[in-house]
């Protein structure tokens, strides 16, 4: 008997099975590694779709039909690019937005930007406490009941986690977006027509049209997203060596978000467009509608997808601007600071969800005028603050290696210069039309 | 008098014979000749090259303006200059670390002292504010009078950091030689109060910051990093200054950051590294992170259990003893198997001929190296440790666990 021939095939199976161990190591090396830095894009990305964002979606599907489905995609690959940059610049140089525009542009510069944001945004969180209210209303609970307990739920989930305890909540929130696929499907639309008019593009020359689309690009980039997406990487630390899994994390989170955006203009075009229910104005609204035509559950899901959003939007907005504040003006800020050590941040933090609650609550609250004042609000600051990326991003002393190719500038710069004829074109139209636009 | 360098900033500036010359537009210190002195002026004059007025040719100053002692035709042209530390591009809204506060803050204006010297006025860097004044001064100037501001900002609580405290962050080390910039004031700040401080920099000034503190130091930081943090900076580190850190970091600090890196870097690393040094880790390094021996230090003081208290005592003096794990000495009997611990604070208290194993406390505790890690969290609370014996399978002991290793696995839970 030749035993060296069983001992060297028992050791190639060993070697094997070494093999395999070895490869299951990696995979979950490699499954941690990207783990350490999926959030922050896919979080941001989600949060667009807001109050805001899924009452002009609606409006867009109940109007329109399918026929603005195809807006999507450049619409992705716009708030890939700029969401991008905002990655590489967190990733490469390790600090937030704030810190970059404070250090190069200066203290008066720095001020201002800071200024608007904190007004811009706190008619945001207005425009989210008045979505949680609309959708509470769905399942008749009052909004005096509705808005302080949210409040007081996104407060205390913040100022008692700790960062990656939130953010966890956070990619769960994200998750519950998928109510409006199931509430898509429940509407039984015509997918054949809704995957053509998604790749092939329908513009036409109507105002009311062209306003429509204006509103569809300009609620979903908002300025602030940038800050809190630039802020989410520095605060996991990811490192240049991880900014391809950093990458990964805002495509996948710019896809998603479309993604999303696809399925609630399927579900109002398939139910509200072809049974002429076109005149909706709000995600409250076209909820309420869907019931008689899709069923109970297309139209409870719906109105959770908005509480989901307005929930999560409500409590990320004064996260955010609290945070681009104090790193700007040089306070302490961060979640993982306690209330001692950060004051100004907490307090900042606190009077945004205070004031943006209280206001819903007002008997006569102008809500309708405040959303208006926080889409020209957005308007205005959006080309200031990707005015200012552009610029940091090419700086060849803060990024190195990293700076935009050229390829990559010129459709940067396209893109941010589409977006800001459009954002202003919105807020024209906002400021000087009788009639809500745009949610 | 007192001047701040945003009332300076865009200051008229006239030469001796009373002509235009310029506007002030950067002021720049020299830390080769001397850490505090504004030694030049660069004078900005539109579409033609700006100048340089040098400290001894400045004769006044005040706020919005600046006389020269000599004509336009004595200043220098500007050229860059690496080893001139510029205020304006190197010190306004940048952040430096406050060695005082021990922290990291944003400068938002710098204080200047007027001194004369020998006709000439020369400007001090006294402090640098980081409080209300100083953003008021940034967000008011050139809006409303000088006299106005000085009024406004003399009512808010002030917070300056004097010069002397203030550690500039440089993460390019050619420019940090050039400056004088050296973080030897860093040195004397807690390990715990640095890692804290690191933890709010950029990755870049990290790595700067470690590669310039002496090992010692660089050792007690990493081991009070978050892990995450300290692999990527090891990782970057030249391999050699990387191997001197690790050598001088407890092994089962470093064992813990040698595991966190890939297999490659960690070997090369352990090749580094003096051969007993790398062999401890090594033998640490196999066993479960999760496990008693995964947290256990395998540097323990022990004598056998026979030896009298001024026995162990004389041979404790004679050894180079780390404070660390003088706490509690582990006995060993006849055949090398564990007997036993005996606090140092009991042999304190023992009279001199008393044995070893005399004193030890009981119940007799150990932990087998491959159990859980909270079996061993499980008897620290249970018998208030502060000390546990880790045993191999033969009952010889072969490390120890101490309360902080605990606390601080506890903490990151």
């Amino acid at each position: 008997m030749n035993w060296g021939i069983i001992t060297s095939s028992v050791e190639g199976l060993r070697t094997r099975g070494d093999d395999l161990q070895k490869r299951i190591r990696s995979l979950r090396r490699r499954l941690t590694l990207l783990l350490a830095v999926v959030g922050p894009g896919i979080i941001t990305s989600n949060v667009d779709n807001d109050a805001g964002g899924i009452s002009v979606y609606t409006q867009a599907g109940a109007q329109y039909g399918y026929a603005l489905l195809w807006s999507l995609i450049p619409m992705t690959i716009a708030l890939y690019v700029t969401e991008e940059m905002c990655a590489r610049m967190g990733v490469i140089t390790g600090k937030g937005l704030s810190d970059l525009i404070r250090e190069e542009f200066g203290f008066r510069s720095t001020f201002f930007v800071m200024v608007i944001g904190f007004f811009v945004d706190l008619a945001n969180v207005v425009a989210e406490f008045a979505g949680v209210a609309a959708a509470m209303q769905i399942f008749h609970v009052s909004k005096y009941i509705a808005v302080p307990v949210a409040a007081i739920i996104v407060w205390v989930l913040v100022l008692r986690g700790t960062y990656r305890q939130v953010e966890v909540i956070f990619l769960f929130a994200c998750v519950l977006y998928l109510s409006y696929l199931f509430s898509a499907i429940l509407a039984k639309p015509d997918w054949f027509e809704a995957a053509k008019h998604t790749a092939i593009p329908n513009l036409r020359f109507e105002s009311g049209y062209l306003v429509m689309l204006t509103g569809l690009i300009g609620t979903t980039i908002a300025p602030w997203q940038f800050f809190y997406l630039q802020a989410g990487f520095v605060e996991k630390k990811v490192n240049p060596r991880q900014y391809p899994q950093a990458r990964a994390d805002v495509l996948v989170g710019s896809v998603s978000c479309m993604v999303i955006v696809f399925f609630i203009i399927v579900c109002t075009a398939a139910t509200l467009y072809t049974s002429g229910h076109r005149d909706i104005t709000d995600a409250a609204q076209a909820a309420q509608a869907l019931i008689p035509l899709a069923g109970k559950g297309a139209g409870i899901l719906f109105a959770f997808g908005l509480l989901n959003a307005s929930l999560f939007a409500a409590s990320i907005l004064p996260l955010s601007t609290a945070h681009v504040i104090c790193e700007g003006l040089g306070f302490e800020a961060g979640i993982d600071h306690k209330f001692s050590e950060a004051p100004i941040f907490y307090w900042l933090y606190t009077i945004l969800i205070g004031v943006g609650a209280a206001i819903v609550l007002l008997p006569h609250a102008p809500l309708w005028k405040i959303l208006i004042f926080s889409q020209v609000g957005n308007g205005i600051w959006l080309p200031v603050v990707v005015i200012f990326i552009l610029l940091l991003v090419n700086r060849r002393d803060l990024m190195g290696d990293y700076v935009n190719t050229t390829t990559f500038n010129i459709i940067a710069w396209v893109t941010a210069v589409a977006m800001i004829v459009l954002t202003l074109v919105l807020t024209y139209t906002a400021l000087f039309q009788t009639a809500p636009p745009a949610g | 008098m007192q001047l701040y360098a945003t009332e300076l900033m865009g200051a008229e500036a006239y030469d001796a014979q009373g002509n235009f010359v310029g506007r002030v537009r950067e002021f720049f210190i020299e830390p080769a000749e001397q850490p505090n002195r504004i030694s030049h002026f660069l004078l900005s004059r539109g579409k033609f090259q700006p100048l340089m007025a040098r400290h001894d040719q400045v004769a006044s100053l005040a706020p919005g303006t600046m006389r020269l002692s000599v004509g336009e035709r004595a200043l220098a042209l500007y050229e860059p200059n690496e080893s001139l530390l510029a205020v304006q591009k190197d010190l306004l809204d940048q952040q430096i670390i406050d060695i005082s506060g021990r922290k990291v803050v944003r400068v938002n204006d710098v204080d200047l002292m007027e001194q004369r010297n020998n006709g000439n006025v020369e400007l001090r860097l006294t402090q640098v504010d980081v409080g209300l004044p100083g953003a008021v001064r940034r967000l008011l100037q050139g809006v409303i009078s000088p006299g106005v501001i000085r009024k406004l900002q003399s009512r808010l609580p002030q917070r300056v950091i004097r010069w002397e405290f203030v550690n500039l962050i440089e993460p390019d080390p050619l420019r940090r030689v050039k400056l004088r910039i050296t973080h030897e004031k860093l040195e004397d700040l807690h390990p715990a109060d640095l890692a804290e401080i690191m933890e709010h920099l950029s990755a870049a000034e990290r790595q700067g910051i470690i590669a310039s503190l002496d090992e010692e130091t660089a050792a007690a930081v990493l081991a009070e990093l978050d892990a995450r943090l300290t692999t990527q900076i090891v990782e970057k580190l030249d391999p050699g200054k990387a191997a001197d850190i690790l050598e001088e970091m407890a092994p089962d600090a470093a064992a813990d950051v040698l595991g966190g890196l890939s297999k490659e870097t960690s070997d090369e690393l352990l090749e580094e590294m003096p051969g007993q040094e790398a062999d401890e880790v090594r033998g640490l390094l196999t066993f479960d992170p999760a496990t008693a021996g995964g947290m256990m230090n395998p540097e323990f003081v022990f004598v056998g259990e026979g030896s009298t208290r001024d026995e162990v005592l004389q041979w404790m003096r004679g050894q180079e003893l780390n404070f660390d794990q003088l706490d509690t000495i582990v006995l060993l009997d006849s055949a090398a198997q564990f007997s036993g611990t005996v606090p140092v604070a009991r042999l304190l208290l023992a009279v001199p001929e008393q044995q070893m194993g005399e004193l030890k406390t009981e119940p007799l505790l150990s932990v087998p190296a491959d159990a859980d890690e909270t079996e061993a969290f499980e008897l620290f609370d249970k018998y208030n440790l502060r000390m546990l014996t880790v045993v191999d399978q033969d009952n010889r002991p072969i490390g120890t666990i101490t309360v902080d290793d605990v606390v601080s696995r506890l903490v990151k839970k």
